[in-house]
């Protein structure tokens, strides 16, 4: 494999709040691949969108990066300035929200928005920056995209809207797209429309995405490789196929197990007791413990990453059994 | 987290780390003391007339006056302890301003929850008369008012009330209108339960935290405002006099050197609205979640 | 089947919401929307008692309208709803407590200045089912009912997870003694390793109880779990109707096949990327909704009568039902 685009290596973001130090991103690492897809799979407070905020050095006051590195195509993106940071983003990395009211401008249209983008980067002559922003569009899905161009975001529908956030996104090619839930609040059917156009937009490109999610089902579709985050820190990682069939965190495997889909209609599902920990009280060593059946003493230090072959966990007592596949 | 802690003794930890709020608060509670009870601190009551002397009038801070005490902060054009006559005063603002605020808060909210839970030809109604008001400026209300109604505690009170019950209703309307359309509202209503318990039991407490900024920095205005009538003659009777009275008194004799029969009445004054409005600010930062880090 | 719970031609519109401003635009000719929305159209259900049935269809059709329409939040616009031969709601207003419902957001649906234990016990009080004396102790047989410890009921609900809050709101819910519970996608707000629990909780209190349930979801693996029989909403009307396992194995609706096909399922094999079954296009505007079947723009089987008539619903096997002029195509289709 070539070297990668992306390399994260013991990311560690801290909140600092009159309430204490939250460690939303607490030392974790991963490599992306050219035209790689990576799944961040975790539940709310799992540290899945502090972790992509960090990459695009988005975290604000009173949080702050306080070690680790982000290498984009070799740059230290950590250390750079504010200024060289804007220069980059929208550029190299760009980011789509779960919300695209939130990142569209009501007051404007969408080609002066994609114009906008466009200049912040490249000098480009109005016909060519209107070419490049249909071509786009077309490219996302979005019929008869050259009078689109001249709607405001109001008159797009919801699936509508994200599409045009991802042909922002898209603009300039960038080696990396962070994507943060950015079909949560779509209805299934477009859903399924973006994560395939997003599955073949990585192929021709060759744009490497970090797709953040909550849905196991949704990354596992999309995603050639998975992270399951749990309280600031990646606990098991690896080919999605592999991991899900066969997870070794116990957390992983409680989670695959207490999808309805994987119990008979109308039995009890397997669940995960207790509630995901408060980033402000994490018990001492493994913060899954508290919750494992397996735990043990022994998870009162905190276990390291183990490697084996493509994957890795965090955990004394990995799950060995294959888990049962559904009919 | 802090458990079994009630919202009030969570929000009392975050008020007390404001420093700056917590003297005001302070302030706020030492002048309504003084006020409360002018008439055991007091060297003089400034209302009997029998106590006053002419040969006072207009003494300077540290005369030792008629009444064999030492008169610290002077005395007025009445031959008044100004010191007494700032705590009478006192009282008199806080009174006015406290029932100016008291009254308007309970009109106006009654009025804007009704609006924004009732709807329709109500809501339309109450709010423009609500909105028609705010378009003129308070203090010509009020002028307009006292010069209908005459002098007296009771009318000063109506034109103060009359001239910022809007206020109230706006930002309870507000509320409420957020409010109204949460789930638990709609929970509540699905019991079955009567829209008059779910007002009084949901709607209304959780409409108090904007109204209890308004009506802080409302109070402040109250004082001010009638401070202004007094001082525009408008306000209450020479014989109780207010703060704003007290200042419009010694205002003919600042450019005569007699500077204190305005100042330390204006202080006082000073003193008081500033310390509301730090007090009502750090308030109104606790509530609004924007604000919070 | 005796019906326990009756929807009969239940329609409800939705009229534009105009402010004066825009009253007086539209009288002098600007273009201002006055349609109304029809949100449900001539809905009519059964449901028998004890059954759960899931409601389904993507945002905008209808489906939370109908739950509330169901649980007496809204009148219907025309057509009734009744439980056990009573009506829920008369002259605009909800005449019963039989029926209760559980929201979607647990962090809306609590009266955030409320102990929650006053806020489960409220309800019961205003309508007699205990007294403020006795109230505590109803309380708390209801927290350990819904799995959460009794002493809780002094607390607030911030000082609770999204988990535990629901719980609260179905013990509150629960705590109406309803025969009848309206289920608005209980756990779509919840994390995935807290989903199980409350599903859970629900499969053991229905049976328990005996309650009647209607589940609205647009999570289908959630539906399919805990449903006895599934409805199919699309831009206000019920497309499908029938046993779960049957309207999902073998859907008689282009529509339901396409929903299912749509959705996301765990790839346990990424060798091989998955081919989605995608639905083209998009719901259209409820302002201005195509003639004859709502479907048939992005409908596969369309012909030109389904452009042109309404297909009337109509009866595929025992307790299913279809809305849909090319069924027996599409069930070929199915069971192929």
């Amino acid at each position: 494999m070539s070297d990668p685009v992306l390399s994260v290596k013991d990311l560690k973001t801290h909140f600092f709040t009159r309430a204490g130090v939250v460690k939303a991103v607490d030392g974790i690492s991963f490599d992306l691949a050219e035209g790689e897809i990576m799944g961040l799979v975790g539940e709310s407070g799992s540290g899945k969108t502090v972790t992509g905020f960090s990459l695009l050095g988005l975290v604000d006051a009173p949080g702050r990066i306080v070690s680790g590195s982000v290498k984009l195509k070799g740059t230290e993106l950590t250390t750079l300035s504010a200024a060289e940071l804007r220069s980059l983003r929208g550029h190299d990395i760009s980011m789509i929200f779960q919300d695209p009211i939130a990142t569209l401008n009501p007051m404007l249209t969408i080609g002066q928005q994609m114009r906008m983008a466009i200049d912040a980067h490249e000098r480009l002559g109005a016909r060519a920056a209107e070419a490049r922003a249909a071509e786009l569009l077309t490219q996302v899905g979005i019929p008869s995209a050259k009078e689109r161009l001249r709607a405001y975001p109001h008159e797009f529908s919801g699936g509508m809207r994200q599409r045009v956030a991802i042909a922002i996104a898209l603009l300039h090619r960038p080696a990396v797209i962070v994507a943060d839930e950015p079909t949560t609040a779509l209805d299934v059917s477009i859903q399924a429309q973006i994560l395939f156009q997003m599955r073949d937009l990585a192929r021709e490109t060759g744009t490497a995405m970090v797709w953040i999610s909550h849905d196991l089902a949704v990354v596992s579709s999309l995603a050639s490789k998975l992270a399951v985050m749990y309280a600031g820190r990646i606990v098991e990682q690896g080919p999605t196929a592999t991991l899900l069939r066969d997870p070794r965190h116990p957390y992983t495997a409680g989670l695959i197990a207490s999808l309805p889909a994987m119990a008979a209609p109308g039995t009890p599902l397997t669940q995960i007791p207790g509630t995901t920990p408060s980033l402000l009280s994490l018990p001492e060593g493994c913060p899954f413990a508290p919750r494992c059946d397996r735990a043990t003493d022994t998870c009162k230090t905190d276990p390291d990453m183990t490697h084996q072959d493509n994957r890795g966990w965090r955990c004394f007592h990995p799950v060995t059994r294959t888990a049962e596949v559904p009919a | 987290m802090k458990n079994n802690s009630t919202p009030l003794s969570r929000f009392w930890a975050e008020f007390r780390e404001n420093k700056v709020a917590v003297v005001a608060l302070v302030v706020v509670i030492l002048m309504m003391l003084l006020a409360l009870f002018a008439a055991f601190v007091s060297p003089q009551n400034p209302y009997d007339m029998a106590n006053l002397s002419l040969m006072d009038s207009r003494r300077p801070p540290g005369f030792v006056g008629s009444g064999g005490y030492t008169h610290l902060l002077g005395t007025d054009p009445q031959g008044r302890d100004l010191l007494s006559a700032i705590f009478y005063g006192l009282r008199i603002s806080i009174q006015i301003g406290l029932a100016a605020g008291i009254v308007s808060l309970s009109l106006g909210t009654t009025l804007g929850i009704l609006a924004a839970y009732i709807g329709g030809r109500v809501e339309t109604l109450i709010m423009r008369a609500v909105d028609l008001q705010l378009s003129f400026p308070a203090i010509l209300l009020a002028l307009v008012i006292v010069a209908l109604l005459g002098q007296g505690k009771a009318q000063l009170i109506g034109a103060l009330v009359a001239a910022q019950y809007a206020y109230f209703a706006r930002t309870a309307y507000g509320a409420a209108k957020a409010e109204r359309g949460k789930d638990y509202i709609e929970a509540a209503l699905a019991t079955p339960m009567s829209g008059r318990l779910v007002v009084l039991r949901h709607l209304l407490p959780n409409c108090t935290p904007p109204l209890i900024v308004v009506a802080t920095v409302q109070i402040a205005n109250s004082i001010s405002l009638e401070a202004t009538l007094s001082f525009l003659g408008l306000g209450l009777p020479v014989t109780e006099p207010s703060l704003g009275m007290l200042i419009s008194n010694g205002f003919p004799y600042m450019m005569s050197g007699r500077y204190w029969i305005s100042f330390y009445p204006g202080v006082a004054l000073i003193i008081l609205i500033v310390a509301i409005n730090l007090v009502g600010d750090q308030i109104r930062d606790q509530f609004n979640p924007r604000l919070r880090k | 089947m005796s019906s326990f719970l009756s929807i009969d031609n239940v329609s409800r519109l939705f009229g534009p919401n105009l402010t004066t401003g825009e009253k007086i635009a539209a009288k002098l000719g600007s273009k201002v929307e006055t349609r109304s929305v029809r949100a449900v159209s001539d809905v009519s259900l059964s449901i028998r008692k004890g059954e759960t049935l899931g409601l389904v269809g993507e945002s905008g059709c209808g489906k939370s309208t109908l739950g509330r329409l169901i649980a007496g939040i809204l009148p219907p616009t025309t057509g009734s709803v009744t439980i056990d031969g009573k009506p829920v709601m008369e002259n605009g207003t909800k005449v019963t407590t039989r029926v209760q419902t559980v929201f979607q957001d647990p962090f809306a649906s609590l009266d955030p200045r409320m102990k929650v234990g006053d806020t489960v016990a409220e309800g019961p009080i205003a309508h007699g089912l205990t007294t403020k004396g006795a109230a505590r102790e109803y309380v708390a047989g209801w927290f350990e009912r819904v799995g959460l410890d009794p002493v809780w009921a002094d607390r607030y609900p911030h000082q609770f997870s999204g988990g535990q809050r629901q719980r609260i709101a179905i013990a509150r819910a629960l705590a109406m003694q309803p025969d009848v519970l309206i289920c608005d996608e209980p756990v779509a707000s919840l994390d995935v390793s807290i989903q199980a629990q409350i599903i859970n909780l629900f499969l053991e209190l229905t049976h328990d109880l005996e309650l009647t349930c209607v589940f609205i979801s647009h999570d289908l693996s959630v539906v399919q779990h805990v449903s006895d029989r599934v409805a199919v909403m699309y831009l206000g009307r019920i497309v499908e109707l029938g046993p779960v396992a049957e309207v999902f194995g073998t859907p008689a609706h282009p529509y339901t096949s396409a929903l299912f096909g749509s959705v996301p399922k765990l790839v346990l094999d990424a060798d091989e990327l998955v081919h989605f079954e995608t639905i083209e296009g998009e719901v259209p505007s409820p302002l201005s909704p195509p003639s004859g079947c709502y479907y048939h723009p992005r409908c596969p089987l369309a012909s030109e009568q389904c452009s042109a008539q309404q297909p009337a619903t109509q009866p595929v096997a025992e307790l299913r039902a279809v809305a849909c002029h090319h069924f027996e195509k599409q069930l070929a289709k199915a069971t192929a």
